[in-house]
């Protein structure tokens, strides 16, 4: 099939960027609605602070893109975000040093990702399966390190997490924000201009296509799950810093938010496409939401659960309008494998 | 002794077993069943008794995975119900009368209905991933069942409800019957009907299935509502068992134990093939797991950590590919996976 340009009445856009256009749309205009009902709603603090308040989701949610891409899911984030923040809690108490203690425990995300991704790609079961016995792991490890929230007073976190970054009048952000900017630069470089990124997206795509052509898949496979473990420890250290405190039952449900980030922003969940910039645009749409509720003031916080379903659905539509369009009819399976040809295996 | 071994529910079974057993060991009594009041009595009663509504609603999500989909709203659909059932009594003028407790049920079970059939629209109607349909009403279903109980936690006082959770019918407690009846139902409809084949075909290529003329799309409508509605009654009974709806934790992550369930009982998430029996099975591991974690002294905190292990080590011991790697045992041709999972070696 070849790439057709001529998309849904925007001529010159590709059919590609439409759901990624469609959400930076949306967030526009619930920008531009809240400004016009809310008094101090339209500035650029605003938008700022969205970041702020999001930091660490954004950063999970960069580790779940790599994961979707590749045509896994990782439900184990949440635990692991909270693994960490129980980790870095309870070493700085023991009197280790800040940086050490973070060190740590970005290896320690990174090797459970690793683990979950060897058990997946060389036991073949099933990534739901085994992410979510990593969900179990980290959670029941967060209970054995202890049951109750422990304060952060180290020095080095508390300066991370009070100091400000100003950009300019009446603006600023914290370095979370710089740290969850990096993360996004370096992953949309990896996805988008490394061999790996190439063969995340084609693993995605069809991984017995990727096999065929000699691409790594196991490598592939195993990487994304390691960089979502490394990414989940990465928004628990950052987590730490918003909090100031390490606790069990931090990040619960975490891992909804970041896969229902990664829809909103366009990102399929069979696999192969999908782009970086949707996710950030995804999360900015979550915060937003919940920057217009609390404006409000009258409405509840389960309106906030509401809205994100209604906005999952209208997205998941969209998307199957635009796939519709491509394949002539809804199929009810919407990924098969095909048969390799008899004799392929050497 | 290798049928046996081959047999697909074997490892579950043993490691049920093993969890019995162990019991056995640090429990005095354990497998003592008594009569007091005309109620039976003891911890086998009371294992199936509190898994009565995780086996419901694992029940509802076999079906579901037998046609390849998945159901990630159940525990939505558990607050749901139990959060209208709570509310329409707690209006009633006599909180007691069995018609008013009686349609509040009706009433809670039909709107799981529907709600079993929403995501069946999505997936059968508008063609989406099963994962992501009913991760629509997974995310939204919380919130809808606090807007139900505006936030609060209602507490009833019923008697007539309270038997759904926690009163007993014939010396059985009523959650059992309850369990029995839905598990003889769908048995029945899906053994001794084409019922139960028209789901495995469908889930082994709905596309095939429909060229075949098997209505696919109702299949899996009614596969989804059906599922809708064993979550509807487990609703009733959690909330009955405490006599209050909590919109937001009541059934929180029963999704995932009801999946975890339906994988320990030997059913692949690829959809075409389910076992009820291994369902049960399942479903009965995880509830035993949790009562001996309680009854050997390991503090609750480390819960989590065991049932991590035992679904690894489950999951591990039925995946082809881990004991052909392990125990150096070749594949046997005629269970082997289909050809698409077959690695293929490519040289360059």
């Amino acid at each position: 099939m070849t790439s057709r340009t001529v998309p849904t009445g925007w001529p010159g856009i590709p059919r590609k960027y439409v759901p990624v256009l469609v959400t930076a749309g949306l967030f526009v205009a619930m920008f531009v609605a809240g400004g016009i009902r809310y008094q101090g709603f339209a500035t650029g603090q605003i938008v700022l602070n969205v970041f702020i308040d999001n930091a660490f989701l954004l950063v999970v949610a960069v580790g779940m893109t790599f994961v979707i891409l590749a045509g896994g899911i990782d439900l184990s984030v949440g635990s692991v975000v909270a693994l960490s923040t129980m980790i870095t809690a309870s070493l700085l108490n023991d009197g280790w040093n800040a940086y050490a203690v973070i060190l740590l425990v970005l290896v320690i995300g990174g090797v459970l990702g690793l683990g979950m991704g060897a058990i997946i790609h060389y036991f073949e079961i099933q990534p739901f399966i085994v992410t979510l016995a990593g969900m179990f792991l980290a959670r029941g490890l967060c209970y054995t390190i202890g049951t109750d929230s422990i304060p952060i007073t180290n020095p080095t976190f508390t300066t991370f997490a009070q100091s400000a970054v100003p950009l300019g009048p009446d603006l600023w952000i914290t370095p979370s924000v710089l740290i969850g900017a990096v993360v996004v630069l370096v992953a949309a470089y990896v996805l988008h201009y490394t061999r790996l990124g190439r063969t995340v997206y084609a693993t995605g795509g069809s991984e017995q296509s990727a096999l065929l052509m000699g691409l790594p898949v196991a490598r592939t496979k195993i990487a994304v799950y390691t960089i979502s473990g490394f990414c989940s420890a990465l928004g628990g250290v950052l987590l730490s810093f918003y909090m100031l405190s390490g606790y069990g039952l931090h990040a619960v449900g975490m891992e909804l938010d970041a896969i229902a980030a990664v829809v909103i922003g366009g990102t399929l969940l069979t696999g192969g496409t999908g782009y970086l910039f949707g996710t950030v645009l995804g999360v900015l749409v979550l915060g937003l939401i919940q920057t217009i509720i609390s404006f409000e003031g009258t409405l509840s916080s389960w309106w906030t659960r509401i809205f994100i379903g209604v906005l999952l659905f209208v997205f998941i539509v969209l998307q199957r309008l635009i796939g519709t369009r491509r394949t002539g009819w809804p199929r009810l399976r919407s990924r098969r494998v095909p048969v390799p040809a008899a004799g392929a295996d050497d | 002794m290798s049928r046996l071994l081959r047999h697909r529910l074997f490892w579950p079974f043993v490691i049920l077993a093993g969890l019995l057993l162990l019991n056995l060991v640090f429990t005095d009594h354990f497998f003592t069943i008594e009569i007091k009041e005309g109620h039976l009595y003891g911890s086998l009663i009371d294992i199936a008794r509190f898994g009565a509504p995780l086996i419901l609603v694992s029940i509802g999500m076999t079906l579901v995975i037998a046609t390849g989909g998945i159901d990630l709203s159940v525990g939505s659909v558990v607050a749901i119900a139990g959060a209208l059932a709570c509310l329409r009594i707690s209006l009633l003028d006599d909180q007691s009368s069995t018609g008013g407790v009686l349609a509040a049920m009706a009433l809670a079970l039909g709107l799981s209905l529907v709600l079993g059939a929403w995501n069946g629209l999505l997936v059968a109607g508008a063609g989406i991933q099963p994962i992501i349909a009913t991760l629509i009403l997974m995310v939204a279903g919380r919130g809808l069942a606090q807007l139900i109980t505006d936030g609060q936690i209602i507490t009833i006082n019923s008697a007539p409800y309270k038997v759904v959770g926690g009163g007993y019918w014939l010396t059985l407690p009523f959650g059992i019957i309850v369990v029995a009846l839905v598990l003889a139902i769908s048995a029945f409809l899906t053994r001794r009907l084409a019922l139960g084949l028209l789901i495995e075909s469908v889930g082994g290529n709905a596309e095939a299935s429909r060229l075949a003329g098997i209505g696919a799309k109702g299949v899996l409508i009614m596969v989804y509502a059906f599922c809708g509605l064993c979550a509807g009654i487990a609703g009733l009974m959690i909330s009955s068992n405490v006599s209050s709806a909590d919109g937001n934790n009541a059934g929180l992550w029963i999704e995932l134990d009801a999946i975890l369930a339906v994988v320990i009982g030997g059913t692949s998430l690829s959809g075409g093939r389910f076992s009820l029996g291994g369902t049960v099975l399942g479903a009965l591991i995880i509830q035993t797991l949790t009562t001996t974690i309680y009854s050997i002294g390991v503090p609750p905190e480390t819960t989590l950590l065991f049932k991590a292990l035992v679904v690894t080590i489950v999951c591990l011991l039925q995946s082809p590919a881990f004991r052909e790697k392990v125990f150096h045992r070749r594949r046997r041709p005629v269970t082997a996976p289909p050809v698409a999972e077959k690695k293929v070696k490519v040289s360059l």
